[in-house]
């Protein structure tokens, strides 16, 4: 955190001077670890292990806060007498069809009638049992969030937390065999240093005191990425760490926006608020797809309210209540359109055109020889940047215009490069890790032909609605139907950024801006491009520009910019108070329940109905909110609860599992299954993977970012301050692995996989640490991804390295540990590159790779 | 505020001063009572002694000549670039997603400096080696600013005027989502897309701007809208 979020860490350091304990548990010495009081040196890919010894840990000696784990939490529902454990069944749930390498996870249910809804995830899984009965293993739209299906299962549940199917009892028996032995074995840390994190998480916990967990991509980047964060979840539920000021599991995202572009998402899978797009295969109308994908109760239960409003502010008067709102506009998905999935299809010139928008793929995606080959396969490609990327060079000079692979005379990607605004040139909203929208006022106008994304997409929507204006083609109406008649300002006609986020926020049949969701009608009377966003315009006034100084407010300081939703800075904060709603201590009280006025009150906005008060019990068939009673703090779950045993959701399982990486140096010590079993490939000659446990590609990998660069590049390898604090690639080596391979510190070093070979600077340093993991010495080699042929400061691309296997919940690819080798020397240049790394892959038996 | 410098590890990074960038300009001069002649000094030997670096640093506020004691006449002069801006902008730092407040100093149409801004409740005027070397990223020389177009099989950029660029797009937008159009699968469920085209960014992207890009996208009916929060 020090190193990439480095003023965000300043809070870290301002807990630490007030006493609090900080544990940085990762694989390198970073700045991090310099000023934590313990650094826990770590094998990268173990996660899974060391958490689901922490929840052992946890269990075994029953150090859960039992009091909220049993008002808040599912732990006494009982599983399904269907449901068989991993423990069982050598590694793998029940539900497993090894010939599609996928769960049909009916099995995983709760005892009771109904099936209980997940408030994320595979949406469709649930979504097609509700409709078909079976398995919905030819479905694959992964919801970002929202909810599946449902009315309120009411499971059987055993209060005391004994009866051997309740979660608490079923989860107790999954994790026992990760002993705080079999967590140094796999994670290769001391049992004594994974004791003291323990204890110190478990003392650190509870009604006097919460814990926080921190992470970014480095759990995000796993063939199990997911189940990580899942890991953590179960693990601060049961310590009563979630909704609690100073708790959580704070995603530390690494983009000035990119918490707003999943929110109003460019992602294949959701329409703006986490709605899940339809799918072709299983839905035909309006009310057929929010009857298998809305939740009948909790806050999901209004999601047609959500999506009516939407389909309104998008199709205004055209979309009414007798053609279903224009539901029909909208395209229907039928599998994976994720981004690994569209760059195989640009190789296969299956799909034609390609925006890159401020993404630099050559450099900055996982396999960078499958990017610019996709890009090299295109027919157009435009790419809005300020510089020059490598992205839009690599028709010129790529990797593989230097080995020979390609020729550029031969490449017939027509490119256009559109120079774009940047942050101080237009006014707009960011959206920040903490779902804080924050908007910036324009300084200066843009430059020459530089423009902003508004003015482009405005602009371009204009131009082809004129060209298809007397289209009277079908597929033409959501087109031409489409509101989009923004105001306009200045000589370059400029969309008024301010009705955008007001068309965002939405309003009601008056034209009034909405100030809440909860205003939100089902039957076409208001408006709202993003529901969860609504209230950002409230009153007309642009919240997000509320710039009250820190310093005149609380700890909480609501009045700076505006969080989502209804600027509530701290999620399920009901949990911050006790079943009857009094706060859990006083150090604590965050949100509680005032009986004088017959409210929810506190230092936040209470994220629960006002006026619901502790004792609320539903009537029985109950829908929406008003099924939740009075403790379901968890408002956005169908059954109000946080879910320790997920049900639903997941793609790999009710529980997260200990699965090794794909490229492992080593066996799986827990279960006999060695990767996931549901992981997704992408079996092509130019995604080569390396074998597990191979003597070959016999090193661990990482890679990370430094302070003084920003992912690929661009935006860092372009100034020369940057490009002089950190002037060249380098890998970071131990002096044990130096020795073992002749490496000489400043010297060069070649990293060798089944994809290619790079070269970088060596750095010998102790910040690596040879790690023991079961009989084995594992070595790590560090590698900061930013560099590329363009810019100030030039070098291989780390992530030309990095084969694609990906999550199958999310599908997102396994780079944040891989395999290699590193040899002394400068790697060879042009063909030789080729034979050099396919005499590796002989060697270790892989197939032969490049282009095909 | 109530530090410049926070200790990271074996690095302090000022953080909330252009100073970090070796910009001495942008660091107010103070402490001019230094040079006020003497009472009783009419020759003003007292003030010629006084004016020696050395003098001021033994006897004066600063012993370890940073400031006052090493000052001459000429960086006695200078001011900070940000006491003659026209205006002070109110921004949001574009790296990472920590959000840091930032204050655009804007001269002449130009942006001269960007500080942190001490006002904000997340970063307290703060910004990390990124964030202060802002200004070089929004005045970069290397910024392309005019449409650049490679044609099929070329083997050099070209000029294309931003217009003609943006019709000539339009026209292979129309093109691919026509030839990549699906009216229904093999089952005859209606999918009414087109996989002719694609899109991948919006993570450094305004919330209005990737907005404008999902609505378009699918009332064109192209579902494959990507960005880096897969990745």
């Amino acid at each position: 955190m020090a190193e990439a979020h480095p003023v965000g860490f300043q809070w870290v350091m301002e807990a630490k001077r007030r006493g609090a304990k900080i544990i940085h548990v990762d694989p390198r010495f970073t700045r991090t670890s310099a000023v934590a009081d313990l650094h826990v040196p770590f094998r990268a890919g173990a996660d899974i292990a060391f958490l689901g010894g922490l929840i052992s840990y946890v269990l075994e000696n029953e150090l859960d806060f039992r009091e909220y784990v049993q008002a808040f939490t599912n732990a006494a529902d009982l599983v399904g007498e269907e449901f068989t454990d991993t423990e069982d069944m050598a590694g793998i749930f029940s539900g497993y069809d090894a010939e599609t390498g996928r769960y049909d996870p009916i099995s995983w249910q709760l005892d009771g009638d109904g099936y209980s809804a997940p408030a994320a995830g595979q949406r469709d899984h649930w979504e097609s049992q509700l409709r078909e009965h079976h398995a919905a293993m030819g479905s694959d739209t992964a919801g970002g969030a929202g909810d599946a299906a449902n009315t309120p299962s009411a499971p059987e549940r055993d209060e005391t937390l004994q009866h051997p199917r309740c979660v608490y009892q079923v989860m107790r028996r999954h994790y026992s065999r990760y002993t705080p032995e079999a967590v140094s074995r796999v994670c290769g840390m001391s049992v004594d240093q994974f004791l003291e994190v323990a204890r110190a998480i478990t003392e650190n916990s509870q009604r006097d005191r919460t814990t926080a967990w921190v992470y970014s991509v480095g759990w995000t980047h796993h063939s199990v990425g997911a189940q990580y964060i899942r890991g953590a979840a179960i693990l601060q539920t049961l310590l009563g760490n979630m909704g609690r000021p100073g708790g959580g599991i704070l995603a530390l995202r690494g983009h000035a926006s990119i918490q707003g572009s999943t929110d109003i998402p460019t992602l294949y899978d959701l329409l703006p608020g986490y709605i899940p797009m339809p799918n072709a295969h299983l839905h035909e109308d309006l009310r057929s797809f929010l009857d298998a994908d809305a939740a009948k109760t909790g806050f999901w239960g209004n999601m047609d309210t959500y999506l009516v409003s939407l389909l309104k502010a998008w199709w205004g008067d055209a979309a009414s209540a007798e053609n279903d709102y224009a539901f029909d506009y909208l395209p229907r998905l039928t599998g994976d359109h994720g981004t690994y999935g569209i760059v195989r299809d640009q190789i296969d010139r299956k799909t034609f055109g390609y925006f890159l928008v401020g993404e630099n793929p050559a450099v900055g995606h996982a396999n960078g020889k499958m990017q610019r080959l996709g890009l090299a396969n295109l027919e157009w490609l435009v790419v809005r940047d300020m510089q020059m990327i490598e992205s839009a060079t690599f028709w010129k000079d790529g990797p593989e215009i230097e080995t020979g692979e390609l020729r550029t005379e031969d490449i017939g990607t027509e490119v256009f490069f559109l120079p774009c605004a940047n942050h101080t040139e237009k006014s707009g909203t960011f959206t920040n890790t903490q779902r804080l929208l924050q908007w910036r006022r324009e300084a200066v106008h843009p430059p020459g032909d530089a423009r902003s994304e508004l003015h482009f997409y405005f602009h371009l929507g204009k131009r082809i609605r004129e060209k298809l204006a007397a289209s009277t083609d079908e597929r033409d109406r959501p087109l031409l139907d489409l509101t989009w008649d923004y105001p306009t300002t200045g000589i370059h006609e400029e969309p008024e950024p301010e009705s955008v986020l007001g068309e965002i926020n939405g309003y009601d049949a008056e034209g009034k801006p909405l100030s809440s969701y909860t205003e939100l009608q089902a039957d076409g009377s208001t408006t709202a491009g993003c529901w969860i966003y609504t209230g950002v315009y409230a009153d007309g006034v642009n919240q997000a520009d509320r710039r009250k100084p820190g310093s005149e407010q609380d700890w909480v300081a609501a009045e700076w910019g505006w969080a989502w939703p209804a600027n509530r800075r701290t999620l399920y904060n009901r949990a911050s108070a006790d079943a009857d709603g009094r706060p859990w201590s006083e150090r604590k009280a965050y949100v509680w329940w005032d009986e004088e006025s017959g409210r929810w009150t506190g230092h936040d906005i209470p994220d629960f109905e006002a006026t619901k008060p502790p004792s609320y019990v539903p009537e029985p068939g109950a829908e929406r909110e008003h099924a939740l009673g009075g403790t379901d703090a968890f408002i956005m779950q169908a059954d109000g609860k946080a879910w320790l045993y997920a049900p639903a959701g997941m793609a790999d399982g009710p529980m997260p599992t200990h699965y090794e990486p794909v490229e492992s140096p080593v066996a799986n010590l827990l279960h006999q299954q060695q990767d996931n079993p549901a992981l997704e490939r992408i079996d092509r000659a130019w995604n080569r993977i390396n074998p597990a446990m191979s003597d070959v590609y016999p090193y661990v990998f990482l890679t990370y970012r430094l302070t003084e660069h920003h992912t690929a590049g661009g935006m860092s390898r372009t100034l020369p301050y940057l490009s002089e604090l950190q002037p060249e690639f380098f890998c970071e080596v131990s002096p044990a692995l130096a020795a073992e391979r002749g490496l000489e510190h400043l010297g060069w070093a070649t990293l060798i996989s089944a994809r290619t070979a790079i070269e970088a600077r060596v750095v010998v340093t102790e910040r690596m640490k040879p790690l023991r993991i079961g009989d084995q010495t594992v070595h790590q080699i560090g590698l900061p991804y930013h560099w590329g042929s363009n810019g100030l400061t030039t070098g291989d691309p780390a992530n030309d390295l990095l084969g694609v296997v990906m999550d199958p919940n999310v599908h997102i690819q396994e780079s944040k540990v891989a395999t290699c080798d590193i040899q002394p020397g400068r790697r060879p240049r042009g063909p030789a590159l080729l034979e050099f790394v396919e005499s590796y892959r002989r060697k270790a038996g892989v197939e032969p790779g490049g282009i095909e | 505020m109530e530090a410049s410098g926070f200790l990271v590890g074996p690095a302090v990074f000022n953080t909330d001063v252009a100073g970090y960038l070796g910009q001495a300009g942008s660091i107010p001069v103070r402490l001019r009572h230094h040079h006020i002649p003497a009472r009783g000094d009419p020759l003003g030997v007292r003030t010629w002694l006084g004016e020696w670096p050395m003098f001021r640093q033994a006897t004066g506020s600063d012993p370890l000549a940073r400031g006052a004691a090493v000052e001459s006449p000429r960086t006695k002069a200078l001011g900070p670039r940000t006491d003659d801006a026209d205006a002070v902008v109110k921004s949001v730092c574009p790296y990472c997603a920590v959000g840091c407040g930032q204050n655009v100093y804007v001269r002449d149409g130009r942006v001269t400096q960007i500080e942190g801004d001490p006002d904000s409740p997340i970063s307290r005027g703060r910004l990390c080696p990124k964030g202060s070397a802002s200004t070089s990223l929004v005045t970069s020389p290397t910024r392309v600013t005019t449409v650049r177009y490679r044609r099929p099989y070329g083997t050099e950029w070209e000029d294309l005027d931003l217009d003609t660029a943006v019709d000539m797009i339009a026209d292979r937008v129309i093109d691919a989502r026509r030839r990549g159009w699906q009216d229904t699968d093999d089952e005859g469920r209606v999918l009414r897309r087109t996989l002719g085209f694609s899109s991948l960014g919006g993570a450094t992207l305004d919330n209005e701007e990737n907005y404008l890009i999902k609505k378009l996208f699918m009332a064109l009916g192209a579902i494959q809208v990507e960005n880096q929060a897969r990745i």
